[in-house]
This record gives C-alpha cells, sequence and structure tokens, in this order.
C-alpha cells in the first residue's frame, strides 16, 4: 500500500489537484446560473402570462386579447355577485339592464380588451427599422470591407461605429426626437421611430456583417475576378450571397433590440393610446406620418403609468408574454431563412 | 473547338479595348511570342519583388516557372493578369509586360477584358459552393450568355476538355465542393476554359492533391496545351521536368536562367540553376 502512494502516478489529491476541481465547478456553476436567472424569467413570465392568454373555455386561448384594443374594466357588484366586463360589454350590459344604469363602478384603465394595435405597431416599427438598418448596414459593411483602403480615415469610421453602439437608447430617444420629430417635422410617426430604431442598431449590422463578408474565403473573388468579372459582379454574385446566413444572423439579434427598446421609441414614434389602427388612414402617405402603439411602450405604461392593483398585472404579464412570443417567432423566421441559405451556400 | 467560338455579339470594338487576341478560329502559328515581359521591377509596398525580368513566352507552349518559395514566380504570374492589381500598394516600376504587342498596363486596356483573355487557376482549389453546372457557366453568364443550349454546350466540352465530363455528367447540379480535391482543381480548369481564354495561368495547381490527380492534371495539361498557352509555377521540380516546353528559374526575385525544359535539367547553363534542379539546395 505504502508502496502505491508514493508512485509518482498516483499521489494524493494536491493542492493543484484540488484547485483545479474548485475552478471547473467554479465555471460550470457560473453557467448554471445564467441559465437558472433565465429560466426563472422565462417561467415567471409563461406562468403569470399564461393566466391572461389562455382560457379554459374552449378555444382555450383567449382571443380578444390578440384581436381588441386596450380598453378600461369596469368592476362592480350585481345581484350578490362580482362581475368584470369591459367598456363595450358595459355599455351593452347597461342597455340591456336598465337596472344597473346608476350601478356603482370601480373603472381600471387599459385592463380590459387587448393589445392587438400594439402587436401591429411593434411588427411594423421592427420591419420598417430592420428594413432601413439592413441595407444602409450591408452597403456601408460592403464598401468597408470591399472596396475602403486601409488608412486613417477607415480607422476613425470603425471608430465611429463603434462609439455609436455605446450610445445609450435613451439618447438615440432624444436624437430622434430632435432630428426627425421636431426638425424635419415628421412628429411622432412611423417613419421618425424607424429612423431612430434603424440608427441604433445600425452599429450591430455594420459589424456583424462586415464580419461575415471577410469571411467568405479570398478565393472566390479571385476566382470571380480571374473570370473576368467585375468588381461589382463579383461582390453581387460571389461573395454577398455567402454572406448572407452570417449578416441575417445579426439581423436577429438587431430584431430582438428594435423590438425591445423602450427609449427610442417613446419621444418619436409610440403613442400611449390609440383608436385607429395603422391602416385606417386617409391617404396612404399618412401612414408613414402617424404615430403607433408598440408593445414595450404598453408595458412601460401599464406597470408605471396607471394605478397598479391585481388587474394591471394580467395585462402587463399578457403583454409581455405576447411580446416574448412575437420576437421569437419573428426570430425563428429569420433562424430559417438562414439555415435554408446556409444549405444553399455551404463551404 | 468550333463549338467553342466565342459569342457573338459582346464583343466591343477594337478600338475602345485594344485587341488582345486575334480571334480563335485563326490560331497562331505554335512557337510565337505571345507574352514579351521586359525589364519588369515589381515592388510590394517598399519592398522589391521582382528586379528587371525579361522573358518571352510562346504561344501553344507550356512555360513552367521554377524556383524556391518567395523567389517571384508567383508575383510574376500574377502580373500577367494584372492579379496584383487587387494587393494594396503592388505596382510594376519599371519595364513592360506586352500580349500580343499591347501592353497590359496601358491605361486604355480594360483589365476585364484581360483576364478574360489570360484565366487563371489557383493553388488552392476554388470552386465556388455552386453546383458544378453553375460553376462551369459562371464566366459565360457575366458575358451575358443567357441561351441554354449553348450552356449545356460548354459546360459539356469544358468537363470534356478538363477530363472531367465522364466523372460528372450525371450530378452536374450537385454542388461542386462535393468533389474530391483533384475533381475540384479540374472543375477550376474546366471553369477557366469555358471563357475561352488564350492563355491559362496555373499557380502551383498541384500543391494540394496527391500524387495520382496530379497524374490526371499533368496529363490534362498535356491535352491543353493544343489549345491554350499555358504557363505554369510549380514547386514541383519533375513536374516542371515532365509537363513543360519551357521553363524559367527564378532566385531572390531574379530570373537566372530561361530556356528550354530539356536543357535547364540535362545541361543548365548557370551553376545556381544546376544546383537547385540537382537538388543540393532550395
Amino acid at each position: 500500500m505504502s508502496a502505491l502512494t508514493t508512485h509518482p502516478f498516483q499521489t494524493r489529491a494536491s493542492v493543484a489537484h484540488r484547485s483545479e476541481t474548485a475552478i471547473f465547478w467554479l465555471f460550470r456553476g457560473a453557467t448554471y446560473f445564467v441559465l437558472l436567472c433565465g429560466a426563472v424569467v422565462f417561467l415567471n413570465i409563461f406562468v403569470k402570462g399564461s393566466r391572461t392568454v389562455f382560457q379554459t373555455k374552449a378555444p382555450f386561448v383567449n382571443t380578444t386579447f390578440f384581436t381588441d384594443s386596450p380598453e378600461s374594466l369596469y368592476v362592480f357588484q350585481w345581484e350578490g355577485q362580482k362581475r368584470e366586463m369591459g367598456d363595450k360589454e358595459f355599455r351593452a350590459f347597461k342597455e340591456t339592464h336598465p337596472a344597473a344604469a346608476n350601478v356603482k363602478a370601480e373603472s381600471y384603465v387599459y385592463c380590459a380588451g387587448g393589445i392587438f394595435p400594439c402587436i401591429v405597431g411593434t411588427v411594423l416599427l421592427v420591419v420598417g427599422s430592420m428594413t432601413i438598418a439592413l441595407t444602409l448596414g450591408v452597403c456601408a459593411a460592403v464598401y468597408l470591407n470591399e472596396y475602403a483602403r486601409d488608412g486613417t480615415f477607415i480607422r476613425f469610421v470603425r471608430l465611429a461605429i463603434l462609439n455609436l453602439a455605446g450610445v445609450p437608447s435613451i439618447v438615440f430617444g432624444l436624437f430622434g426626437f430632435g432630428m426627425f420629430v421636431i426638425f424635419f417635422g415628421w412628429n411622432v410617426s412611423l417613419l421618425a421611430g424607424w429612423f431612430t430604431l434603424a440608427f441604433m442598431v445600425l452599429p450591430v449590422v455594420i459589424t456583424a456583417s462586415e464580419e461575415s463578408l471577410k469571411a467568405v474565403p479570398k478565393g472566390f473573388r479571385e476566382g470571380s475576378l480571374a473570370l473576368g468579372a467585375t468588381k461589382w459582379q463579383t461582390i453581387r454574385k460571389n461573395v454577398v450571397p455567402y454572406a448572407l446566413p452570417g449578416i441575417l444572423t445579426s439581423s436577429i439579434l438587431g430584431i430582438a433590440r428594435v423590438a425591445g427598446e423602450t427609449a427610442p421609441i417613446m419621444f418619436t414614434a409610440a403613442y400611449v393610446v390609440r383608436d385607429k389602427l395603422p391602416w385606417q388612414v386617409d391617404h396612404f402617405s399618412d401612414f408613414f406620418f402617424q404615430g403607433v402603439m408598440a408593445l414595450p411602450y404598453h408595458i412601460y405604461v401599464v406597470s408605471s403609468k396607471i394605478p397598479q392593483n391585481e388587474y394591471t398585472e394580467r395585462v402587463q404579464y399578457g403583454t409581455a408574454f405576447v411580446f416574448l412570443l412575437i420576437v421569437a417567432l419573428i426570430a425563428a423566421a429569420s433562424i430559417l431563412l438562414r439555415s435554408r441559405l446556409r444549405n444553399r451556400y455551404k463551404w | 473547338m468550333d463549338t467553342l467560338a466565342p459569342a457573338p455579339s459582346p464583343q466591343p470594338p477594337a478600338a475602345s479595348t485594344p485587341a488582345i487576341s486575334v480571334p480563335a478560329t485563326v490560331p497562331a502559328p505554335a512557337g510565337e511570342i505571345l507574352i514579351d515581359i521586359d525589364q519588369v521591377d515589381f515592388f510590394y509596398g517598399a519592398s522589391q519583388a521582382l528586379h528587371n525580368i525579361s522573358l518571352q513566352i510562346q504561344d501553344k507552349k507550356v512555360t513552367a516557372f521554377i524556383g524556391p518559395s518567395g523567389c517571384g514566380k508567383s508575383t510574376l504570374l500574377r502580373c500577367l493578369n494584372r492579379m496584383n492589381d487587387l494587393i494594396d500598394g503592388t505596382r510594376v516600376a519599371r519595364g513592360s509586360i506586352k500580349i500580343r504587342g499591347i501592353d497590359i498596363h496601358r491605361p486604355d486596356v480594360d483589365v476585364i477584358e484581360l483576364r478574360k483573355r489570360v484565366g487563371m487557376v489557383f493553388q488552392k482549389s476554388n470552386p465556388f459552393p455552386k453546383s458544378i453546372y453553375e460553376n462551369i457557366t459562371y464566366g459565360l453568364k457575366l458575358q451575358g450568355v443567357r441561351n441554354q443550349a449553348r450552356l449545356d454546350e460548354v459546360v459539356e466540352s469544358s468537363l470534356r476538355g478538363a477530363a472531367l465530363w465522364d466523372e460528372v455528367k450525371d450530378r452536374l447540379h450537385t454542388s461542386g465542393l462535393g468533389l474530391s480535391g483533384g475533381q475540384q482543381q479540374r472543375l477550376c480548369i474546366a471553369r477557366a476554359i469555358a471563357v475561352e481564354p488564350e492563355v491559362i495561368l496555373m499557380d502551383e495547381p498541384c500543391s494540394a492533391l496527391d500524387p495520382v490527380a496530379t497524374a490526371k492534371v499533368e496529363e490534362l495539361i498535356q491535352t491543353l496545351r493544343a489549345r491554350f498557352t499555358i504557363v505554369i509555377v510549380t514547386h514541383n521540380m519533375q513536374q516542371a521536368a515532365r509537363c513543360s516546353d519551357k521553363t524559367a528559374f527564378f532566385y531572390m526575385g531574379k530570373l537566372i536562367e530561361y530556356a528550354d525544359t530539356r536543357n535547364i535539367f540535362m545541361n543548365p547553363a548557370n551553376p545556381q540553376t544546376e544546383a537547385y534542379v540537382s537538388g543540393r539546395f532550395g
């Protein structure tokens, strides 16, 4: 036995050995802790939100929550029972029950109805701003990676892009307010929101697009040029298509950010409440100059701008749940597109 | 050869783009000087890569550039279709490179037209991540050829020309990257000959291939020499000896010796060449 313990390969656990184990568990613990945090957040929103979004009766999904505008909730005693009704329902109830005309009801603003205008507004904001950001961002990335020669000026441009990424979102909001809303006179509008959000994600899109352009092997460019292609033909046919999956990955991150930010849109595009839906405009050009409701701003309003009670909690968690669902859906669509492109252009 | 005659239209009139070529249907007699490199100095930024190179490459012959790494042979090869233009800070400081008498650095020479005439095969095979068919038709489509029948015809003749047709004819629409290394390199050769160049530059085409694939490419070079002028850079001296007509030996950016391949290997005039080809250095 003593012979074994002195064997050089079978020494007892040394300090080095124990610290190895400790470090391994530290890192593993940190990783699992992150997972735990994520799970707690998602489960919390899922459990509380599903009370609003799902219901026990068929069709099991609270469809009015998805298809109606926010309304006030009226809570009152009727024939010894506590009744909860949305604004429209309450008025109809009073018509059919004349005795209820003077019933004393407590009203809770935004706590009934649904969040349809917010869903529409957020989708419009995401689609518009990502279109602008991808167009500008991909063009800039192609210029920086394919055309520009490295020099002081280009280094300065890259520095500017990095700095842009560090600007707090509220500053983007104020910039958009000053620039688009006031100086350009666009008022609180989709257009102002699109550009503000686009500028906010632009650094992410440019940096990631440039990385994916860099990842396209030099041989593809040389091979194409050696066949007598112009630079633009080479870029269009033989570089950008292969970089698209990477560019889409960056746009997924961008989508989550654009959809989620409240600060940039609160001055530029978002309304607390709006009766008309975005397509109810007189002229198509009015479409771009109207404000919209948006999910993150709605959450902000119902969580901090109105008196809190058990009824607001429903709409808060319900909205948050739907919000996560929508971001997940948009991201899933881009991931699908990306994997299809990847299968098409693999190297 | 006739089936591969250039597409009818997109050739601009000779006045606007100086004709580097004569029509492919009138082959020049073999051995006529096609590329005339005259006292070329070449720089990467401040460092000189080529010193006073003068060399004449003959039409429809295989010319090999040999020499140790960094001797400038690839640089010179890439000068011939101005691929060095892509690298920042490169310049031909002195001398001229003339193809059929036209200086390719003249400002009115269209580099796009030059590269159509002087094709290139790279050291690392670089099929595009597209189907085999699309790889071959890439160059023609750039020139505006849309005729399906003609594209089909060129795909077949190019693949036959590159001795690849029988291996891939049933999978033309699968990715070019699914081929083996040697097949990929022959695909790149097929892609280069599909645009009917006059010259094919080969930059160490076999350095990443196993001996069997190398043998196939060398065999291919033997069949291509009838139709194209081939300039091949190689590290492999046996390869130069096997498949070239003329050999140029470079060392430290200078052309040491240029002669018939047989003379370079059997009876080199310069002691440095003798030392290199006999394996005593390099």
